[in-house]
């Protein structure tokens, strides 16, 4: 039995090669524990929810996940490689894309630069090339445009490709947010709130979204919500954080069901239809 | 290859390749019929220099969004560095062009196999980084001066004087610039690797110390540096006028062609991504901390490369034309043309020169020059509330603006069947 999973997974889904590991994972903000002995494993395709009340941790775990913050204890492993003292870019450079609560575009840059500034490591063309504008660097630059291109049409946003990202309305800049991060090649994609001010309609399309992302480029996705219709309908299985540690895992059912998530997330008095 | 040669002299090239050799001519002519007095050529000069100093002063804020008031120290090693090589030269000595040449060239080779090196280590801090490029740097020029100038001084020597003295000239100031600009991209590395960490703001506080360090060494180049050629604060004499037109004209083009095409690579989609947001270009797999010091080394560069033009124009250093209120200079120019534009900075640095030091000093009465100081924070307050994006914003000519992709037909119509192409 992997530690930081649930216990009523299917076989089938417990034979998939691991892609996450993380292990007793606690870090401090001074003397403020913000994640206490937290473990998560995720294999391949998954598709799990990470869901607390507001101060939980949530967030702190995919800072540490992607380096941003250095973890005080603990272990976390992506295909085997420890990722604690790695440098941000590294970390995602290794196959893991992360958006963002509040959405972080380079909004002052068209749609299309957002995307091709993603696809940087992957240009195959160094700076002396396009100093001495060699005939690589018309080719590659082109074959880099076309491939940002196709990635906007995934996304539906192949016209709005030269309007300033900025200038898009929310939903669309939350889909901007999701193709940039996906350009740059994840195999573990990272999703923090994405359907924080959206309404009923854009949710259905953002589960829509997430469900042909997976398949279309193959992700395992983590998934932090506090909206629970979201958590709810399209995750797999559900890790419950409060305080920083894990109070609950399980299936959308199980978890609903939790007295002591019941409790801790939702009040005493309130109940998930 | 023919094809695409005549494919980018088309549209906006053409036209701005045209516009400036035009410019050049016409000033060349200007200059060769005696209709430019020595004055009026120095302000032209001078506004060159100046134009591209800010040029990478733009590259490094209005780009990279790294606030640096540190240029005109750059600048101030660049001009006494290329100084000091022709100073030795016209006194038949060599060792300083084999020392800022040489030494350049080994610390560049040892700092290359450093960052290969250091690449293959887990988790190497920034400043165990800078202390390794900082040895290596003392081990370059050490090497330079102990080992090289003993053994090159002589032939080298031999073989300028058998070329034509004109010949000769134009080829030690040619390295004289490059060793000045090389110098000013060493230093700002060094400076620039730990200095960068600090985040922009205090960055800009580290940068005015730097000037201010930068000017008291110059003050005392003849007491605690070896240099008594420099005179410290009786400033520099005897540096030979060898700057003009041409080579004023073609280091302004280089720059803003290098620039221009760094800032339309994918590298410099990275630098502008940092000024955006620094934290989300991280994130999406940016090595921020390369990023920064790039535009910084690289606008450096521009500067000491200005500062070797401007001294063999004016033919005489002061450490005070190099003091931290003259370094606020262009980053007036770079706000009064627009953060972010490159059009902006060369106007306004044009403008700046002309009209402050040129037509102000000659038409208004004498000893308004000290109201210049009054006038320029005047300007730049009336700017801020009525313009704050600068004169031209974001604005570029075509020539510098990247193209915007056409709409990729492939992706949203459906692909030609084989009978439609065979058609």
């Amino acid at each position: 039995m992997t530690k930081g999973r649930p216990e009523s997974l299917s076989v089938e889904v417990e034979q998939r090669p691991v892609v996450l590991t993380i292990e007793d994972l606690t870090h401090f903000f001074d003397n403020l524990r913000a994640v206490g002995n937290f473990s998560l494993t995720l294999r391949k395709g998954e598709l799990v929810g990470l869901i607390g009340p507001n101060g939980a941790g949530k967030t702190t775990v995919f800072n540490l996940i992607t380096g941003v913050y250095r973890a005080t204890e603990g272990r976390i492993q992506y295909n085997g490689t420890e990722l604690i003292g790695l440098p941000s870019h590294e970390v995602i450079q290794m196959g893991i894309a992360r958006t963002f609560q509040n959405i972080r575009l380079f909004s002052n840059l068209t749609v299309l630069d957002n995307v091709r500034i993603a696809y940087h490591p992957h240009a195959g063309y160094n700076l002396l090339d396009a100093i001495l504008r060699r005939g690589r660097y018309y080719k590659r630059e082109a074959r880099l445009t076309e491939r940002a291109q196709e990635f906007l049409a995934i996304f539906g946003l192949e016209e709005r490709q030269n309007d300033i990202a900025g200038s898009l309305p929310y939903g669309l800049q939350r889909r901007l947010e999701i193709a940039r991060a996906l350009a740059t090649r994840p195999h573990l994609l990272l999703l923090d709130e994405p359907a924080a001010g959206m309404n009923p309609q854009e949710i259905d399309q953002l589960m829509e979204l997430i469900h042909f992302i997976r398949d279309k480029f193959d992700l395992t996705i983590l998934l932090v919500e506090h909206r629970m219709r979201l958590v709810m309908n399209i995750c797999e299985w559900i890790t419950v954080m409060d305080f920083g540690e894990v109070i609950a895992r399980g299936t959308p059912d199980e978890v609903r069901n939790d007295p002591k998530v019941i409790e801790a997330y939702l009040g005493r008095q309130a109940s998930v239809q | 290859m023919s094809k695409r040669l005549s494919q980018r002299l088309r549209g906006p090239n053409a036209t701005f390749l045209i516009a400036t050799l035009l410019f050049f001519v016409v000033v060349q002519a200007l200059l060769s019929f005696g209709l430019l007095n020595n004055f009026w050529r120095g302000i032209i000069f001078w506004g060159v220099a100046i134009t591209i100093v800010s040029l990478g002063l733009n590259l490094i804020y209005g780009f990279n969004g790294q606030f640096s008031l540190g240029q005109y120290g750059f600048y101030a090693i660049g001009a006494y560095a290329s100084a000091d090589v022709t100073y030795r030269f016209m006194r038949s000595d060599n060792s300083a062009l084999i020392v800022v040449i040489g030494g350049s060239v080994i610390t560049l080779l040892l700092m290359w196999g450093l960052s290969a090196l250091l690449r293959r280590f887990y988790g190497v801090s920034t400043i165990s980084a800078f202390v390794f490029n900082l040895l290596a740097t003392i081990i370059g020029f050490g090497c330079a001066v102990v080992i090289l100038v003993p053994a090159l001084n002589a032939p080298i020597s031999a073989l300028l004087a058998v070329l034509p003295s004109g010949l000769a000239q134009q080829i030690v100031f040619f390295f004289a610039l490059l060793g000045g600009a090389a110098l000013a991209g060493i230093v700002s590395f060094l400076f620039g690797m730990p200095g960068l960490e600090l985040g922009s703001d205090y960055f800009g506080i580290a940068t005015l110390g730097f000037t201010i360090i930068i000017k008291v060494l110059l003050d005392n180049t003849d007491t605690i540096l070896p240099f008594p050629e420099m005179k410290g604060a009786r400033g520099m004499v005897g540096i030979p006028q060898w700057t003009t037109w041409p080579w004023v004209f073609f280091s302004f083009m280089l720059v803003v062609l290098v620039m221009r095409n760094v800032l339309h690579s994918s590298t410099g989609r990275t630098i502008v991504a940092v000024r955006e947001d620094e934290r989300a270009a991280e994130l999406v797999g940016i090595d921020t901390a390369q990023s920064k010091l790039l535009a910084f080394v690289l606008g450096s560069v521009f500067a000491g490369l200005a500062g070797g033009i401007r001294a063999h124009d004016l033919a005489f250093l002061h450490p005070q034309s190099f003091n931290f209120i003259q370094s606020f200079n262009p980053l007036i120019i770079v706000v009064f043309g627009g953060l972010g534009s490159m059009t902006g900075t060369i106007f306004a640095g044009f403008t700046w020169i002309l009209l402050l030091e040129g037509v102000l000093r000659l038409y208004l009465p004498a000893g308004f020059e000290t109201w210049r100081f009054v006038v320029y924070p005047l300007l730049l307050i009336m700017m801020m509330l009525l313009r704050p994006e600068g004169l031209l914003g974001q604005y570029e000519i075509a020539f510098l603006r990247a193209k915007l992709p056409t709409l990729n037909r492939k992706l949203t119509t459906p692909a030609p069947t084989a009978e439609e192409v065979t058609a």
